[in-house]
């Protein structure tokens, strides 16, 4: 009996162990983005300190009480009483904004810390246009999002910038007094203003689904929260008038195929699959139908963005079969992505279409002339390329690719392809 | 890197092409420009249909189309980024173009804005 209890406990709190931080996750910036709109973008680190307050709180409170019956709620309800303590609390920061707040002398118990769907959503919405203003620097705002609108801890922007803390902590710091010295206000900007930042929002987007769809970390949880929630944030997107822009739609496409495969694209271990390896019964089909139905929107428009190509390279891996019209199609695709904007993976990945579309020996020749040296990838689809051709310099690609692989996933990847040469 | 026009000239521009004729061109001259693109040497282009083109000439005389007592038609241009007028030189030997008897690419380097040329 008392070994069931004692397991029961360790249970509650590995469960907590998870729960807190996919709460982390989901909860804090919509608490942030919350109480930065009610407070003003002057007042943004205060926004972030009670929020982090609430969270720590919660893992104190929670290890010796256990969970509460609704922990969403709970937050909620601290955050408010946080924010109210800190209105009645600190006079000067009171002072300063009682005006814009425009609040009566009785007090803050009545002030409304409006912590409804609706309000989160257009919270979110109008924090996201505002940290994507074009007075800062693009990595910024992308760093901005990920810190507030994403909970990201300094460390995964600093890696996922491939840069250190100390730059990532100066970046966001100076981008925070440049909003408040533009005195940028959190609400939808107009039209004309919406279509200027609509790229930038797109961009932090897609690499926010990038992030959790390729990350290195092995908490499958962790991951799948951020792909949702890049997910989420652009589905907002679609129900807005404003920004329900073909585009938008076709990045919306973009993700749902992506992620229909995200079930099976690790194995129990976290080791990856690759596509070809997959097992396709894991593959989501209603993911793969939603996609459908978001491209269909995004081809109303005349204007051809690159998440229109991308999304139409992902629909095309929707299908296992290996036809001559899907790789025709997926080459073509990178033909014409690659003439718009081009990128060393991109291009990469056009000449393993050719190979399929028009053949080994072509494919070779044009692999040669990327010279991408330094890049891993680069070698490990020479070496792909040379397997039925030459398997001597097969061996060698993959060698030098694993020697430039730096990731415990790139390795185990390129040895696997060695080992079964 | 400078840029260079790789401009295609047709020797007869009212020849007319089967359907599978001008698909199987259209792929080609697109998987040509897609590596010259994976080769980060792309910068433009754009194909030039014979429909509605006009000539102006001296004393601005307007005749239809290119054809007539031109031999020569252009189809198109690609403008690409290259070390070298050789380099650029044999981006032009992939045109698909080049299958044609008589067809030209010519190479021409584009004029920089420095003020001197």
């Amino acid at each position: 009996m008392k070994s069931l209890c004692s397991n029961a406990k360790a249970l509650l709190i590995m469960e907590q162990n998870e729960l807190i931080p996919h709460l982390f996750r989901t909860e804090y910036r919509k608490i942030t983005a919350v109480l930065c709109k009610l407070f003003g973008i002057d007042h943004i680190e205060v926004a972030e300190d009670l929020a982090s307050e609430t969270f720590l709180l919660a893992v104190e409170t929670w290890s010796y009480k256990g969970l509460p019956e609704n922990p969403t709620a709970w937050l909620y309800y601290v955050a408010k009483n946080k924010a109210k303590n800190h209105l009645n609390r600190d006079s000067i920061f009171t002072s300063k904004i009682t005006t814009d707040l425009k609040l009566s002398s009785q007090g803050f118990e009545e002030i409304e810390i409006d912590l409804s769907e609706k309000n989160i959503t257009d919270s979110q919405l109008q924090m996201l246009f505002a940290l994507c203003h074009p007075s800062i620097p693009t990595e910024a705002q992308i760093g901005l999002a990920l810190r507030i609108l994403c909970g990201f801890g300094i460390d995964e922007i600093a890696d996922a910038f491939l840069t250190n803390k100390e730059t990532v902590n100066k970046r966001l710091f100076r981008a925070k007094e440049k909003l408040r010295q533009e005195k940028v206000k959190i609400e939808f900007p107009r039209r004309a203003e919406i279509d200027k930042r609509l790229d930038v929002v797109l961009l932090t987007l897609y690499l926010l689904f990038s992030e959790g769809y390729y990350s290195e970390s092995e908490d499958k949880v962790l991951r799948k929260d951020l792909c949702f929630e890049a997910m989420r944030i652009t589905h907002l997107l679609t129900e807005n008038e404003q920004t329900n822009q073909p585009k938008v739609n076709a990045l919306l496409a973009l993700m749902c195929f992506h992620a229909s495969r995200f079930d099976a694209r690790k194995d129990e271990s976290g080791e990856i699959i690759l596509y070809q390896d997959q097992d396709e019964t894991l593959w989501n089909q209603e993911l793969v139908q939603k996609g459908v139905c978001f491209f269909k929107e995004a081809s109303r428009g005349d204007k051809l963005s690159k998440y229109h190509l991308e999304a139409g390279i992902a629909y095309w891996h929707t299908i296992k079969t290996d036809t001559k019209e899907k790789w025709e199609n997926i080459l073509q695709l990178y033909n014409r992505l690659l003439q718009l904007q081009y990128s060393p993976i991109a291009a990469l990945n056009r000449t393993y279409a050719l190979s399929k579309a028009n053949g080994i020996t072509e494919a070779i020749t044009e692999a040669e002339k990327l010279n991408l040296t330094g890049n891993l990838f680069y070698f490990a689809l020479l070496g792909e390329l040379y397997k039925s051709v030459d398997k001597q310099k097969a061996k060698a690609h993959f060698e030098q690719a694993y020697s430039l692989a730096k990731t415990k996933t790139d390795r185990q990847v390129i040895r696997k392809q060695i080992e079964n040469l | 890197m400078d840029e260079f026009a790789l401009i295609f000239r047709h020797e007869d521009g009212q020849k007319v092409a089967s359907p599978e004729q001008m698909q199987a061109w259209m792929k080609q001259t697109m998987d040509w420009i897609g590596g010259i693109a994976a080769q980060d040497k792309f910068v433009s282009g754009t194909g030039l249909p014979f429909e509605d083109s006009k000539v102006v000439r001296y004393n601005k005389i307007v005749t239809n189309g290119p054809f007539g007592d031109i031999k020569e038609t252009i189809g198109g241009f690609v403008i690409v980024r290259a070390e070298s007028v050789e380099e650029a030189v044999e981006f032009a030997k992939g045109s698909p173009v080049l299958q044609g008897e008589g067809n030209s690419v010519e190479v021409r380097k584009i004029a920089k804005s420095d003020g001197v040329h």
